[in-house]
């Protein structure tokens, strides 16, 4: 039998755990192994939005908000998401309704393969929400873990930018 | 003038937002993982420990044995069929030397052994318990040890093919030489210096990922990451021995490729493990496995010793090429020749010669990487034209003004050699390059900052460096690509295309294009790229083809469909099919009569001679329009600790029309980005074993937002005549700039020229304390 100390204690039953997490804001029954990843365990649930580029913590793809502060998924067991608040790409918005940063990535060109922009877009949220006009050193400095290979981050910095004004002019947080 | 010449666009040489981009913010869109599939078992590979190692024996019994292990495989439960695994037109020009799962092994990294079971632990388990029985034998890492009498012969087997010198590791050679005088009779100054690059990987952030499976029908459905479907289906159905017809390759939205996914290297392995197990089977590579045992960026040593006369003129240019191919010869041949092809023409000499190898060694396998054995030649050539420069007391921008080919010209080059053959004759039809220079030029204020840096004093030195470029657009008389596209009664569009959208934008610029033509938005054309069932052949994503050859085939079937609209269009409004034009969304008469596309989609389905309007067209092209660059290099050299800042970088480059400007700026941008971080920390790192050291992101450093120095595109507008709507291609170029406008950036700084990226602190440190002990400053192998 393991257990995992954090909030309220967890005890395995068959190898197996029971946790709850709240996901895109609403509360999710999960059933997990211990040693099982949140990146895992995400994607297993059908949040494919949340990518795999490296498993060990260095690319920033697997970008979730925990608590409304990123976090790589792949590197924290889903157990200890257990009680919290977790955030994916998915439930910042939608095709048919885009969060405005979403909008920005697209009307300024910063999406090209697009594998790192789920995690891109969600460090970018984070970073609205505590500092809603951020100059360019900040904003190089909250992707700084984001690796992406196609666009040399030129438009991606601009499209936060973008993103921080639309939010400005509604008048609305990130 | 007609739609295919026009010049007042309104679709193309417009900021188009990318048709898929929004799902892919909002993390909807389905890459190869992004999919569930019942009963999926998980495929690994066992890989050689050792460099080079004959394979005596291999036990599978107690791997078998794991609970939940399906199936077990060597390369004795395969058809030996010595195959290339390189992407490439068939017959491919490149050696055929390769095993699914190898009989020996070449390298730390070659795959020995396959697993499928039902959990990734089973199958970890399982390759643990395969026992192999090595004799391990003397390997070799150096490129030029390698093809040196008495070197460890890596391909001693009998049945590979297309190897010009296997007792010599010599998987490529190519020689060409044109002479029109006595050698260097005509120079006053003759320039002799060698050039080493590094081994580096792409690093696309989706690692290579293959999903197989039998579909309703029993047919094997290959959804994978790549960038070359239609290959990947002949080279499959070759290695397994099955019909090309039993299977259907996919390609979902790929997470990016630079030429690594241009290899078919999981598609045939993880196609076994299904034939073996009848059932869906994924092997999804590691960080590491992409990095070890996927592909490289050839390094190359290189020769130039070239000649100019006092006024400035290049007489004499002789290359020698020494291309490390690793284990396997991928992209041998192209890749070497390119590394002249794509430079030679550039500033054109009477007396030319090439003499170019590719190598074995017992390393990881090269293969193609945005820009394709021209980012390691132009180091050289631009480097090089620098100390010429120098040595003639000319300024290195009018130097290369002096030389560079213009608009009209041509080369033997072009004729002598292609890829993997002998090319074709060309003309340049367009070509920017001296406004790319001047435009440069006054973006970075390089004179101004000239005569400032002329007088520096202190720790801290800055220095400007300059790089001119070209490439091609596709392989002439090589590549080809087709398209359809279907009209439905709404009047919208479905565009189905051989090409492959890897996430460079083609399917909104092959959008594009197919939108200016039937006058409608990008909106009414719902793009299919590269689905083998599904869509015409196109030779796939690679040699910057896709806007150029794609392009023209889009184009020509976008033409071929709206010549049926006109048709329906103009019995609708009773007027001549010549007096229609199509225009936003309408079908426009000059007496000023129109109707929707709808209705004529409606007509020619349901009320008069009914059937369905549908263009399809193919092209290949008889010529491969360059696109030009020049790159522009600010630096701060720290003589104290040698690091390299750099302060700002302009690149301008001529793609002709881009068709979707904010997209070629991208592409550009992330060209460029890629070029700085090889040219200052990115380098494969081997152990003495062979093994690789840094096969991740905190060791093998690629830059991000935080690294990124300050830098800048901008698009030179020309018109190519053989381009559609004027387009050539732009994503590869961007890369070759960096190492040598960073390596001239350093010169004019500090006086030291490196010539082996990358250009470490410690490298650099020592260049300038050589240079201050008096020694002459060839800081070549490792520096």
């Amino acid at each position: 039998m393991k257990k995992i100390q954090g909030r309220g204690t967890l005890e395995a039953v068959d190898g197996r755990l029971d946790i709850v997490v709240n996901i895109n804001g609403a509360d999710k029954a999960l059933r997990v192994a211990p040693g099982e990843y949140l990146l895992d365990a995400l994607r297993r649930e059908g949040y494919k939005g949340v990518k795999r580029g490296c498993d060990n913590g260095d690319c920033g793809t697997c970008t979730i908000l925990l608590d409304g502060k990123p976090a790589l998924s792949c590197m924290m067991f889903a157990a200890q998401a257990h009680r919290r608040r977790v955030v994916t790409i998915e439930g910042l918005g939608t095709p048919d309704r885009p969060h405005p940063i979403q909008r920005a990535f697209v009307e300024t060109g910063a999406v090209q393969c697009g594998f790192c922009i789920p995690g891109m877009v969600l460090a970018a949220k984070a970073l609205l929400d505590e500092n809603p006009e951020p100059d360019e050193t900040a904003i190089r400095r909250a992707l700084d873990g984001n690796l992406c290979r196609c666009t040399g981050y030129v438009k991606q910095v601009e499209a936060v930018m973008l993103a921080a004004k639309k939010l400005k002019a509604a008048g609305r947080r990130a | 003038m007609g739609v295919s010449e026009k010049r007042d666009f309104t679709v193309v040489n417009h900021r188009v937002e990318k048709v898929d981009a929004l799902a892919l913010a909002c993390g909807t869109a389905q890459f190869t993982d992004d999919i569930d599939v019942r009963g999926l078992l998980t495929g690994r590979l066992l890989y050689s420990p050792h460099a080079h190692a004959r394979i005596k024996s291999i036990d599978t019994r107690e791997a078998k044995k794991v609970p939940g292990v399906l199936a077990v495989l060597t390369h004795e439960d395969l058809p030996r069929v010595r195959h290339t695994t390189a992407g490439q037109g068939h017959p491919e020009p490149s050696p055929y030397d390769t095993l699914v799962l190898s009989e020996k092994a070449r390298y730390v990294g070659d795959r020995i052994a396959a697993v499928a079971a039902e959990t990734p632990e089973a199958a970890e388990e399982a390759l643990a318990r395969i026992k192999v029985d090595y004799e391990v034998l003397p390997a070799v890492f150096d490129t030029l040890e390698a093809i040196k009498e008495g070197a460890p012969v890596i391909h001693d087997e009998a049945d590979s093919k297309n190897i010009p010198d296997a007792r010599h590791n010599i998987c490529a050679k190519f020689d060409f030489e044109v002479k029109e005088s006595e050698w260097f009779a005509e120079a006053d100054v003759v320039v002799d210096r060698w050039y080493k690059t590094q081994w580096a990987q792409h690093c696309a952030l989706e690692p290579h990922v293959t999903i197989t499976y039998f579909d309703g029908d029993g047919r094997l459905v290959i959804r994978t990451s790549t960038q070359v479907p239609f290959h990947c289906r002949r080279i499959t159905a070759k290695v397994l021995q099955v019909p090309v017809k039993s299977i259907r390759v996919i390609k979902p939205r790929i997470g990016g490729g630079f030429g690594s996914k241009q290899e078919v290297l999981l598609e045939p392995v993880c196609a076994a493990l299904s034939l073996a197990t009848r059932r869906p089977v994924k092997i999804e590579f590691t960080r590491k496995e992409t990095f070890v045992s996927s592909r490289t960026r050839h390094p190359f040593v290189v020769r130039l010793k070239t000649g100019a006369k006092k006024d400035g003129t290049i007489t004499d240019a002789h290359m020698e090429v020494y291309c490390d191919n690793g284990a396997y010869g991928a992209h041998s041949l192209t890749v070497m020749m390119c590394s002249g092809s794509h430079t030679l023409p550039m500033y054109q000499a009477k007396n030319t010669r090439f003499v170019g190898r590719s190598v074995y060694t017992n390393l990881p396998v090269g293969g193609a990487y945005r820009g394709f054995g021209a980012t390691q030649g132009f180091f050289a050539w631009e480097s090089q034209m620098d100390i010429m420069a120098a040595e003639l007391g000319l300024d290195p921008i009018e130097f290369r003004r002096k030389n560079y080919i213009r608009s009209g010209e041509g080369s033997p080059v072009f004729k002598a050699m292609g890829e993997g053959r002998e090319g074709i004759e060309q003309k340049i039809g367009s070509c920017g390059m001296d406004e790319c220079i001047s435009r440069g030029l006054a973006a970075i204020k390089w004179y101004a900052k000239k005569r400032r840096y002329r007088r520096q004093t202190g720790p801290k030195r800055r220095g400007l460096g300059c790089a001119c470029m070209m490439q091609g657009s596709g392989i002439p008389e090589v590549d080809m690509a087709a398209a359809s596209i279907k009209m439905n009664e709404d009047g919208s569009f479905n565009l189905h295309m051989g090409a492959t959208d890897l996430g460079t934008g083609s399917d909104t610029v092959l959008a594009q294009i197919a939108a200016e033509v039937l006058g409608v938005t990008t909106g009414d054309i719902i793009t299919l790229s590269s689905d083998t069932d599904l869509t015409p052949f196109d030779v796939g994503a690679y040699a910057s083809s896709t806007t150029f050859i794609s392009g023209n085939a889009v184009k020509k079937a976008a033409l071929h469909a709206r010549e049926q609209i006109l048709k329906v269009a103009a019995r609708i409004l009773d007027e001549k099919p010549q007096d229609v034009d199509l225009k936003d969304g309408k079908a426009r008469a000059k007496s000023g009569r129109s109707c929707a596309l709808s209705e004529v989609a409606h007509t020619a389905f349901y009320y008069h001679d009914q059937h369905q309007i549908m263009g399809v067209a193919s092209h290949y092209a008889q010529s491969s329009p360059p696109p030009f660059a020049a790159h522009f290099a600010e630096v701060e050299v720290d003589t104290e600790t040698g690091q390299v800042t750099v302060l700002d970088y302009v690149a301008t480059v001529d793609c002709g029309t881009a068709i979707n400007p904010a997209l070629a700026e991208g592409q550009n941008d992330g060209a460029v980005l890629n070029g700085l971080s090889y040219a200052l920390t990115e380098e494969m790192l081997f152990g003495p074993s062979g093994a690789m050291l840094n096969p991740n992101f905190r060791t093998y450093k690629i830059f991000t937002t935080a690294d990124a120095p300050p830098f800048k595109t901008i698009l030179i507008p020309t018109y190519e005549p053989d381009g559609p709507f004027g387009a050539k291609s732009v994503s590869e170029i961007g890369i070759n700039g960096p190492q040598p406008a960073i390596a001239n950036a350093v010169c004019d700084a500090v006086g030291v020229r490196l010539l082996a990226p990358p250009f470490t602190p410690e490298k650099v440190l020592k260049a300038i304390k050589e240079k201050r002990a008096g020694r002459p400053a060839l800081h070549l192998l490792g520096g």
